[in-house]
């Protein structure tokens, strides 16, 4: 049997809205399995309840109905909830909202300062997440006079040192410029190949989602499409319907099919289509 | 002409350690109808450049003309400058403060001394414009929209103060697709319809490629290309070598005709691409 780092079972979370006390359903009756070492992409329009299944992911919320577990852990399980959240970290849209400190070094010890670990292995921890996610030169640094990209980097540092086996990312480039981005979606890869780490990635950009093993669609808090960025991508269609892109290449697979062309109806990536026409 | 930059400089705390020089010599000329295309990574020099167009900075040298006003001026008339020019900053719902939607938009109109009647029609226009319903948003309240469409309202308030520049700083910035095309759409309008000039900002080469006519590039302080499109997407080794990119169908197009096949590079849109891909594979079953 595979490792199962999360597992959401029959899950449900409602909420009452502000206004007018209705209960609303932000995810219905929602089964899920992350394996260890994988690496999943959650795309959605905004209100699909990406975010919520995303917290209920290290016991931030707590599913209405249903059981979430990581690494078999219930997240209802008072005593284990610091366990959870030091297993699943999660790193969120804003960086400057997840900054805590003057000093970068300082910043990412704040998470293993917490968990009680004794400052010699603090060090070494920090010092290691620095390197993992290319920042020790900027170690002494102020992290407000940091860039978009390498700020997000910091927040990342800082939950690598708690040594989670999973990482749950919010949006994580959805305020930086083209490099920022790119500085960290090619830190999340080096974390999921080289560092073993299983990735939870929510996003609005599909040649983010395309790096990632499996994509789950979720609509109206239910998943919608499931599989690899090759699967759920060819149904261009339905993609669209949701709300949703697919990447420029694959529309215009998509498109020159249409026009009675023959032509493969899962390209992904410019050297597939340059190498199918 | 709307706006006339000339040989303008700007550095950020002179004469002390944290002096940092953000625009250096930029000339630039924005003519109405222009719908331009602001491009740079952070830190660029964009976000400075775009707050001289309403005096919100003033030039540490050279001039800033909008519509024959130079900001610089002894005695300037900011608020005439800002009634002509519409800024929309990024993340412009934090910005919302009023209890009613329609009150927040009612905001700067009412501030300009307009009658109620005028004050309504233009709420009614901008709240059209950007394609939220009157009759069933105007009363309620900012908190109960949706992400998306606070942010159109707070564009909304901007537009009705009918400004004949607005400038949008990143308006589509974490939105999810469908919420970036709504937010897109209106902006083409208000171009199309309103004839408004506009100068977008964004990240997004794929948005840029869609709506503007001249693309500006920021790099380090400097303005390092002003072209068509077409122009500036052809230049994707200087983009990328800046931390910018180009639209990924421009690429293909560049990798297709990199590999030997006879096609225009020269596309930036989905759309111009099949038509040039059909156009290749027919003549090729003709031959």
């Amino acid at each position: 049997m595979k490792d199962i780092m999360i597992k959401l079972e029959n899950v449900t979370y409602e909420y009452k809205s502000y206004i007018d006390e209705e209960v609303l359903t932000a995810v219905k009756n929602v089964n899920l399995e992350v394996e260890k070492g994988e690496f999943l992409a959650i795309l959605g329009h905004n209100g699909s309840g990406k975010s919520t299944m995303a917290k209920m992911m290290n016991g931030l919320n707590m599913p209405t109905n249903g059981e979430v577990y990581v690494m078999g852990m219930n997240t209802k399980d008072e005593e284990k909830i610091w366990d959870i959240r030091a297993k699943a970290g999660m790193v969120f849209q804003n960086p400057d909202n997840q900054l805590v400190a003057t000093i970068v070094e300082e910043d990412v010890a704040f998470g293993p300062e917490n968990l009680g670990i004794p400052p010699t292995e603090i060090r070494q921890r920090v010092d290691e997440a620095l390197e993992i996610v290319e920042m020790s030169q900027y170690k002494k640094h102020a992290p407000h006079l940091l860039s978009g990209g390498q700020k997000q980097r910091i927040a990342i540092a800082g939950i690598l040192a708690m040594k989670p086996d999973c990482i749950i990312f919010d949006e994580p480039t959805a305020m930086l410029d083209p490099n920022g981005r790119l500085e960290v979606m090619n830190t999340i890869k080096k974390l999921n190949k080289e560092e073993g780490k299983t990735i939870v990635l929510i996003t609005h950009y599909m040649d983010e989602a395309v790096e990632a093993d499996r994509i789950i669609v979720l609509s109206e808090g239910e998943i919608s499409i499931e599989g690899t960025p090759r699967e759920v991508f060819r149904h261009v269609e339905k993609v669209k319907k949701l709300g949703l892109d697919v990447p420029q290449v694959t529309e215009l697979a998509y498109e020159l099919r249409k026009e009675g062309i023959d032509i493969r109806d899962d390209v992904l990536s410019v050297e597939e289509l340059v190498e199918l026409l | 002409m709307i706006i006339d930059i000339k040989n303008v400089n700007y550095i950020y705390n002179p004469g002390t350690p944290f002096e940092k020089k953000a625009l250096s010599n930029i000339n630039i000329q924005i003519d109405e109808g222009e719908f331009i295309g602001l491009i740079g990574h952070t830190g660029s020099g964009k976000s400075t450049l775009v707050q001289h167009l309403n005096g919100l900075l003033k030039p540490t040298s050279g001039d800033v003309i909008v519509d024959g006003i130079n900001t610089s001026k002894k005695d300037v008339s900011l608020r005439e400058i800002r009634q002509k020019v519409g800024l929309v900053f990024q993340y412009p719902e934090h910005q919302l403060f009023e209890e009613t939607i329609y009150a927040d938009i009612a905001f700067g109109p009412k501030n300009l001394g307009l009658k109620d009647n005028e004050v309504d029609m233009r709420v009614k226009s901008a709240m059209e414009n950007v394609g939220l319903d009157f009759e069933s948003l105007k009363d309620r309240s900012p908190f109960e929209l949706s992400g998306g469409q606070k942010r159109r309202a707070a564009i909304a308030g901007v537009i009705a103060m009918k400004p004949k520049l607005l400038i949008l700083d990143e308006p589509t910035a974490g939105l999810d697709p469908a919420g970036r095309d709504e937010i897109l759409g209106g902006i083409r309008k208000l171009y199309e319809k309103e004839k408004m000039t506009i100068v977008l900002v964004s990240h997004s080469m794929e948005d840029i490629a869609k709506l503007a006519n001249r693309i500006l590039v920021m790099d380090k302080g400097e303005l390092v290309m002003d072209d068509s499109p077409k122009e500036v997407f052809k230049r994707a080794p200087e983009l990328e070598e800046i931390g910018l990119g180009v639209p990924q169908i421009t690429n293909f197009m560049r990798e297709l005709k990199s590999k030997g096949y006879d096609v225009n590079d020269e596309i930036i849109t989905v759309e111009e691409a099949k038509e040039e891909i059909l156009k290749y594979l027919r003549s090729r079953e003709d031959v």
